[in-house]
């Protein structure tokens, strides 16, 4: 009896410490790209391959679902300003919904499953394959040549495909709400116009998708990174990048918002 | 893939990307309307503010011509002590009469100057004298029950 509480105790003891202890090992990871990102820009080509990995490439699942997230609050939100007979407001439902929470949040969470899990699982194989230890004996540093790369790439990227989904999101409620419902268009900009703010709403919401992004590629390149060089490991690590990155978005976007929106 | 074409595709990327952000902030955001210019700060008291919110507007013959700054309460004589930045283009005179107006029946209030007559101008740092608190629709309502209910007691 005595046996099995010093064992459930030292189970317990193990696992925080081990997740400390990978929680200190991930934050002089992310030390390490920043002290190593000089070669990822002076070779700005390293940097502009994995833009366009992850990037561009995530364009067109950006874009189309921010048309669509758009749409659906065009109809939504209609249907409930309708009751108090409120319609001209649309815009700025739609305007404020998505430049302040869901163009930054929606766009960072397709993000970390589009190209964060690409990432783990290209550093993941490479490590598999012992490519990161073939870099090592050729005196070529893989954090610089491979991590630091991918990490900016992603942190660039992001805030333009939050911004991208934030633009094709009012585009996609004008459609709905103007085109299609019939909400006066000129009521519709012009208190869209009249309630966002740049620095209060638009500002904050770049900063957000900022702040997204280096989650989002500090836990991809870390996760493939610490994989185990197995079939099974890097496919684990894939599944944590997602998990991990989906979680600390959501955790994050709610303690930015306290800081940001709150007060008058 | 090419050096180019993937060049070419990360440039495209960064303008659509740049642009989005420019389309949020002229045609979404107030940028462009926003009066960056100068402004000078006011002081008006109202006994009740009502519903009025930091960064209202503040309009003269329906025109916004500067917004609520600040808004605090003095502890002494009971009232709100109300900061205005208005827009330096714009001149009033020292007696102008600042309103608290509601737009729409049910929607956000905001301060509203009627122009006096005087010659000297409000100066950065002057308070308005004249000023009228809010509607209270409770106050205005019970006010007109109870000229109903005396009303009403006379004709017995």
């Amino acid at each position: 009896m005595d046996n099995a509480i010093v064992r459930t105790l030292r189970g317990l003891g193990e696992k925080v410490t081990s997740r400390i202890w990978r929680l200190g090992y991930a934050s002089r990871f992310f030390l390490a790209i920043l002290l190593h990102s000089g070669t990822s820009l002076r070779r700005i080509n390293l940097t502009i391959r994995e833009i366009y990995f992850t990037g561009v490439l995530s364009l067109i699942i950006i874009l189309v679902s921010g048309m669509f997230v758009g749409m659906v609050l065009g109809l939504q939100g209609y249907d409930t300003l309708q009751r108090y007979g409120s319609t001209e407001a649309l815009g700025v439902l739609v305007s404020l919904s998505l430049v302040r929470e869901l163009g930054p949040v929606v766009a960072a969470l397709l993000f970390a499953s589009r190209a964060g899990s690409a990432i783990t699982a290209e550093i993941g194989m490479m490590k598999a394959t012992e490519q990161l230890s073939a870099m090592e004996m050729m005196a070529v540093d893989p954090i610089a040549r491979v991590v630091a790369p991918r990490f900016w790439g992603g942190v660039i990227s992001m805030p333009l495909l939050a911004a991208l989904f934030s633009a094709m999101g009012i585009f996609g409620g004008y459609l709905v709400g103007v085109q299609l419902i019939g909400v006066d268009e000129g009521s519709f900009w012009s208190q869209m116009q009249a309630s966002v703010d740049f620095r209060e709403d638009i500002l904050n919401g770049v900063i957000k998708s900022f702040v997204f992004g280096v989650i989002v590629s500090w836990v991809a390149v870390f996760e493939g990174y610490d994989a185990e060089p197995t079939a099974e490991g890097v496919s684990g690590a894939t599944t944590r990048t997602v998990v991990t990155s989906s979680l600390a978005i959501l955790a994050a976007d709610f303690i930015l918002t306290a800081f940001m929106f709150t007060g008058s | 893939m090419s050096r180019t074409t993937l060049d070419l595709w990360v440039g495209f990327f960064v303008a659509v990307g740049l642009g989005a952000l420019l389309f949020l902030a002229l045609k979404v955001g107030n940028m462009a309307s926003a009066s960056s210019g100068d402004t000078y700060a006011i002081q008006a008291k109202f006994d009740n503010i009502g519903g009025l919110k930091v960064r209202g507007a503040v309009k003269s013959a329906g025109v916004v011509v500067g917004r609520v700054a600040e808004i605090r309460f003095d502890p002494e004589a009971y009232v709100a002590v109300v900061t205005i930045n208005l827009d330096a283009r714009y001149k009033f005179p020292r007696d102008t009469f600042a309103t608290i107006n509601t737009s729409g029946l049910l929607g956000e209030q905001y301060i509203g100057f009627e122009v006096g007559g005087d010659t000297a101008m409000l100066k950065s740092g002057d308070t308005i004298k004249k000023t009228q608190s809010a509607v209270v629709l409770e106050k205005l309502i019970s006010q007109f029950m109870f000229n109903k209910a005396a009303e009403d007691g006379g004709k017995k």
